[in-house]
């Protein structure tokens, strides 16, 4: 068994995450105070990647970054970024079609928190953005892990985005998804079945020690 | 000394309603807003905090502007420094008692100050525990220390102990009495306790729908008409018995529900859910001693 897919599923998976849960904070916060009329307007584009087949996420990304499109010509350009066919282009996407995995638990979680908390951090004296890291965002330490795990869990397992924008190319965009699908079209269960097992096996340990540390079962095994 | 000249229309579950207000408090004095719910008590907290933009008017404090609506000058809340204490105590639930007062601390702020404040209102034994596990009048006090952290000039009081039991009550009384006169601050309390009131306040403001209905000494405001020797009581009647002599009235008296005996032709006046005024003769009653 190749394990390159198995790496990159997982650096896939990793880079979108950090850079998810940096966009993220900010977008829920402004959500989460916000009572523009704008608002259900970004919160659906925000939700869209719920509902939306993500082939045709996919085929829009597909599109705009095309080098023979003005935003895709632009980008390779002036800036030397080639986003069809590559792995940035992947954790782009990647990092649109989980937004509404990271964005929702923290948007509840800030939602939750009592205003007169966050007020009486204020008339301390206390600015915002340390309202923010000391006060607001200790408090929902289970909503960031739930955000974090999701999102990790949720490019692990994507699919048509990733075959859309980045093909398959062995060790620049063929993810373990991907090569499964590639393995059984050439009848070759085996390896597809290891492939799968080990996916199975690590998604499945990720959502159980989420599972046992927001239930806090194990509070009592690290006091 | 501060001078509250502020506007502001507020959205009650009666409508909306124009609070009103032009009053002055002197340097060092200890006030309380009184009045029912809804007749802007609160707001009128939120806006000296900087907690709620007024709609017009002017809030100077100690010859500073911190708020001029024809200036358009606001100051931000952080740069007012007052102390306020919630109603729901707001502590911080991942800091533990410590750390919630340490988190209170400006630059200048001296850690013989929190000492001094732990060791005030005996919180020593409790500096290591989280909020969660601490009892109503326990988090009271913390968060009564922690509002007086930053060293303010004013300390703004929103209703603090309405949610405790009656010693404990007492005894709180009791610290907010200790850190106005330690700390030489100009107090604000949202109280509905007239004991409470009489207690600990040097003036008194009585609201009622945004505008000053009243104010003087808690003695003059409150105390005239018992003078003269009798109970006087407001409340609700909840239910009427018709008995063969006399009827029975079932009055809701603050947290309690009373038994009053009254002539048929006064019950036929009644009805329930009518707000009485129940005035009895305090000669010689019975006065037991309670345990604080």
């Amino acid at each position: 068994m190749n394990w390159e897919p198995l790496i990159l599923t997982f650096k896939l998976a990793l880079v979108t995450t950090i850079i998810l849960f940096v966009i993220a904070i900010p977008v829920a916060y402004k959500l989460s105070k916000s009572s523009s009329r704008l608002k259900p307007v970004v919160e659906a584009l925000v939700s869209m990647p719920l509902v939306l087949p993500p082939t045709v996420l996919g085929f829009y990304f597909l599109i705009a970054f095309s080098p023979n499109n003005a935003l895709g010509s632009w980008l390779s350009e002036w800036l030397g970024i080639k986003l069809i066919f590559s792995f940035p282009g992947l954790v782009v996407a990647s990092i649109i079609y989980s937004l509404p995995f990271m964005v929702h638990p923290i948007q509840a979680g800030l939602s939750g928190i009592s205003k007169s908390i966050t007020e009486a951090s204020y008339v301390m004296g206390k600015s915002k953005w340390e309202t923010l890291l000391r006060v607001q965002l200790p408090q929902i330490k289970p909503a960031l892990l739930t955000g974090i795990v999701l999102s990790f869990a949720h490019t692990v397992g994507e699919f048509g985005v990733v075959l859309m924008i980045g093909g398959n190319i062995p060790g620049k965009t063929k993810v373990a998804s991907i090569a499964i699908y590639d393995e059984v079209e050439a009848l070759n269960y085996d390896v597809a079945n290891a492939y799968s097992l080990v996916l199975f096996a690590i998604t499945f340990s990720i959502l159980l020690v989420v599972y046992l540390v927001n239930g806090k079962y194990l509070k009592r095994f690290w006091k | 000394m501060i001078q509250i000249d502020l506007k502001k229309t507020l959205q009650g579950a009666n409508g909306s309603m124009l609070l009103e207000l032009n009053l002055e408090i002197a340097e060092g004095q200890f006030v309380t807003l009184y009045g029912p719910s809804g007749a802007g008590k609160t707001s009128t907290l939120r806006m000296i905090a900087g907690l709620m933009p007024p709609d017009s008017g002017k809030l100077i404090v100690g010859g500073v502007v911190w708020f001029d609506s024809e200036n358009r000058k606001n100051l931000s809340i952080q740069k007012r420094g007052v102390g306020y204490v919630f109603q729901d105590y707001a502590l911080f639930p991942h800091m533990t008692v410590l750390e919630n007062l340490n988190f209170a601390k400006a630059k200048n702020t001296q850690q013989t100050l929190i000492n001094q404040l732990l060791e005030l209102m005996e919180l020593g034994d409790l500096q290591h525990r989280k909020p969660e596990t601490l009892s109503g009048g326990q988090k009271q006090r913390v968060a009564l220390a922690r509002s007086v952290v930053q060293q303010p000039k004013i300390l703004l009081l929103d209703e603090p102990l309405a949610a405790l039991d009656a010693a404990i009550r007492h005894k709180l009384q009791g610290y907010l009495k200790r850190i106005h006169d330690e700390f030489k601050l100009t107090t604000i309390l949202i109280s509905h306790d007239v004991g409470e009131i009489v207690k600990l306040s040097d003036y008194v403001y009585h609201l009622e729908a945004g505008k000053l209905i009243a104010h003087g000494k808690p003695e003059t405001l409150f105390m005239g008409q018992s003078i003269s020797g009798k109970f006087k009581f407001t409340g609700e009647v909840l239910v009427i018995q018709h008995e063969e002599i006399v009827s029975v009235l079932s009055i809701l008296i603050n947290t309690q529900v009373v038994k009053v005996v009254v002539s048929h032709e006064e019950a036929t006046k009644l009805q329930p859910g009518n707000h009485v005024l129940v005035v009895s003769k305090a000669f010689n009653p019975l006065v037991y001693k309670l345990e604080n």
